[in-house]
This record gives structure tokens, sequence and C-alpha cells, in this order.
């Protein structure tokens, strides 16, 4: 299928938001990266995502695809350059999904509760569940690789992109906590997974960097703080 | 030969999907009942993780997450109708339609049905305001997935029954025929297939339970109310 007239709404700092940029970088894709101003939305995100009116949002021809990962999902369907980003095995694929849906549903919102938690007690908690996590992941991580340096195998797979997107907002919140999520001697293959996933052709250019994600995430604190 | 199992709850509609998606694809299985009240040894081992149902097991492997389940019964079994269409565009809508559902349809129906005072408006609201886009995708089509039931129609299961019911012994207009045409046509279109009209739990059955929790709610409400902590 042509890629012809393929645009993607989003924003740098969202995770979400790299999730299909990985997904079109692995295929090949050429898309025009519409990013919306932070802190407004635009008549096209509006018009394209009536339902949540958020990013990311893909574009293909007129059609609109919402929630990241279902872009994902299309992409790895529609083209079929690059290699296949979901496994071809159904329980395997089922496998990935479930813990796709774990990272959404359970572990992601974990981090954000470690910047909102209040006080020392609350917040050693939410740590500790963030962690206790990962280590599930691990486990996630040595049976879907199965020995080799990513979920997906040889190469990116879609579960490597479901967590892997989330790498910037995890080292961000632990340098303003000053403690270890992601932690060599609790989970060894996430770690060296970690490493590989950031530095992978599909993912260097768009992972944000550190120190950029820490600014805006200063601003973004500050904000709610004040409203 | 193949050797299925699903991990269920009788008056659970997300067990329900599952039960209903094995039949449509004539796949034989073995129902093993859960009371997630007192959980047994097997679904500890199952489903680890999340402890919940349902989840089924094929051939000894386990699949957990109702969505999840429906995809992989779908990709396992091509005989019968398909319940994802073939398209990718379509496929995204389908996946999209049952995410909303699940996620933001089924807490906020939950919710119109349990709590009181400005909680529950809100909650009625925002389970109005879905409903409306529900509404829309079902321009001249008989069910959500076209001619026949699709995964949509199946996940969607909730509106069609469950929530009636407790509509009814709460006393909500939020789902009416004046509101709703197209999606009250959906439901009866739906209650009276094959497939689903004989394979619904018990209605009074079901109503016992939910009066029960909504009797629980409200003493829990009130309670709050008199000046206690916070409910649920």
């Amino acid at each position: 299928m042509a890629s012809e007239d393929v645009k993607l709404l989003g924003g740098w700092p969202s995770p979400y938001v790299m999730r299909p940029r990985i997904a079109l970088n692995i295929k090949s894709v050429n898309y025009e990266f519409l990013e919306e101003k932070f802190g407004s939305k635009s008549d096209l995100l509006l018009k394209s995502n009536p339902v949540y009116k958020k990013i990311p949002v893909l574009i293909h021809g007129e059609k609109p695809i919402c929630e990241s990962l279902i872009i994902v999902e299309y992409v790895d369907e529609v083209w079929n350059s690059g290699h296949t980003i979901l496994p071809s095995d159904p329980y395997d694929r089922a496998v990935a999904r479930f813990w796709a849906t774990y990272i959404d549903d359970k572990w992601f919102p974990g981090i954000r509760a470690i910047s909102r938690a209040d006080g020392e007690e609350a917040k050693k908690k939410a740590v500790e569940e963030v962690i206790a996590g990962l280590v599930l992941l691990e486990d996630a991580f040595i049976k879907c690789s199965k020995g080799k340096s990513f979920f997906g195998g040889d190469k990116i797979g879609y579960l490597d992109i479901a967590l892997g997107c989330f790498l910037g907002w995890l080292r961000v919140t632990e340098k303003l906590g000053n403690f270890a999520l992601l932690d060599e001697s609790k989970t060894p293959n996430l770690f060296k997974w970690a490493e590989k996933f950031s530095s992978d052709d599909a993912v260097k250019d768009i992972m944000p960097q550190t120190d950029k994600l820490m600014e805006f995430a200063k601003v973004l604190m500050a904000k709610s703080k004040a409203s | 030969m193949a050797e299925v199992k699903l991990y269920g709850w009788w008056s659970s509609p997300f067990t329900h999907r599952i039960e209903v998606a094995l039949k449509l694809k004539g796949v034989e299985y073995e129902f093993i009942s859960e009371d997630v009240r007192n959980k047994s040894p097997s679904l500890l081992k199952y489903n680890p993780v999340l402890k919940k149902i349902p989840v089924l097991v094929h051939n000894g492997k386990p699949i957990c997450e109702s969505l999840v389940i429906l995809e992989y019964i779908d990709e396992t079994w091509e005989v019968g109708p398909s319940l994802l269409p073939k398209d990718p565009y379509e496929r995204a809508m389908v996946r999209f339609w049952a995410k909303l559902l699940d996620e933001k349809c089924f807490p906020a129906m939950r919710n119109a049905f349990l709590s009181i005072g400005e909680e529950q408006e809100k909650a009625k609201e925002e389970s109005t305001e879905l409903l409306k886009f529900l509404e829309g995708t079902l321009s001249g089509n008989k069910f959500f997935g076209g001619d026949t039931i699709g995964m949509v129609d199946i996940v969607a299961n909730f509106i069609s029954y469950w929530f009636i019911i407790v509509q009814e012994l709460a006393g909500l207009q939020v789902l009416t025929k004046e509101k709703f045409p197209k999606l009250c046509e959906w439901m009866d279109e739906y209650l009276n297939s094959d497939i689903i009209r004989e394979n619904l739990p018990h209605k009074d059955k079901l109503t016992a339970i939910y009066q029960a929790r909504f009797l629980d709610a409200a003493a829990a409400n009130a309670a709050v109310a008199g000046g206690g902590g916070s409910p649920k």
C-alpha cells in the first residue's frame, strides 16, 4: 500500500505518541508529524478524535485512527515493509497484548502515582509497586524474548514498543526522586534491554532526551501546583 | 484434540463474552466455575498477575483479559463467523469501540447504578455522552458488526442485558427508546439472535444479585452521608 498522505498528530514529550512513530519508522513510512501545541487542542485533533480528543491520532488518507496501540497494530497490518511488529503466533500475540494492557492499565499509572504520592511512606510504597511490576515484566521478557535481545526476539516488536516508550519518563522519575526504578540487580535483562531499545534505529531519534523531558516535567508540575 | 477450558462465573458479562465467541465458532469447551470471592489454585496459577476471570486455557496455555481472549479465539479458530473484519481500518475501528466500551462505558454505567448524588449525575451524563457515540455508529446496520454479530456486539453485551436490569433496579432513565432508538433496536436483535438468546444468564437470578449489590451500595452511601468514611 502506498505511503501516500500519512499524518501523525502528536507531541514530542508523549510516550503514547512515540509508539506509532516507532512503528512507522520500523516500516520506513514517510509521514508528516503535526505537533500539537501543549495546552491546546487543534481543530484537526478535535475533528479526528471527537471521542477522546487526545493524541496520538494517525490520519491515513482521510481516515483517522486513534489510541496508540491500536495505531501500532494498524501500521503493522497495512505496511509490509520492514519487519512484522506483532508476533506471528496467535498465542504469542495474546501474551504480548496481555502485557501491553497490564503496562497501560496497571504499571504506568504506578509511575504517575510516585509523583502524586503524599509523604515519604506513600512515595516508598509507590516506588515498590513500580519495581514489583518491573520484576513481573522481567519474567515476561525472559519468556517472550527466548534468549534474544528484545521482547519481539531479534527485532523490536509490539511489547518492546508498548513498554519502551515509557523509558524517558521512567528516567525522569528516577532523577527527580533520586532513586532507581530500573535496577540492574533486580531486573538485569530489562536493564540491558532498555539500553538496546533506546539505541535502536527506529527509536533513537525520537526518544526524548532525559534533560529536556525533565524541564518539561518541571513545567507540568508547576502548572498543576498552580491550578 | 484441542483442549479448551474457560474459567469464569455465570453472572459475569466478561465471561459471557467468551462463551458467546466460543459457541459462535463451534468450539467445545469445559466451563469451570470460579467464585472470585474464593479463588481456586488453578485461577491463581493461570492468571497470577491479575487473578481475574475470564481465563481461557487452550492446551494448557492460559490467555487472560476478555478483549485479548476474543482476538485469540478469532485468530485460532478460523471456522464460523469472523469476530473482526479483514480490512485494517475496520479492524482498528472495532478495537477502538471495544476499548471504549470497556474503559469508559462500563465504569460510567456501573457508577450510574451504584453511586448517588453528584457522582451519580456525573456518571449518568458520561454514560449518555458515550451511548450517543455508540448510537452514531449503528447507522442502518443490524449489528455493530454489520449483518452478523462481531466483536463490538459481543463486547457491548453488558449494555444489552446487564445494564437494562440494573437501570430498572436503580430507577434510571439513561438508556431509553426515545433517546437511543438505534441502540434499543440493536439490543432486540442481539438478544434475540440464536446463540445469545440460548445462553443468557437467568434474568431473575441476575436481578437478585444486582438488587443485593444495589442495596449494599445504598447502605454504604447512606453511612457516608451520615458522617462515616468514604464508600466502596
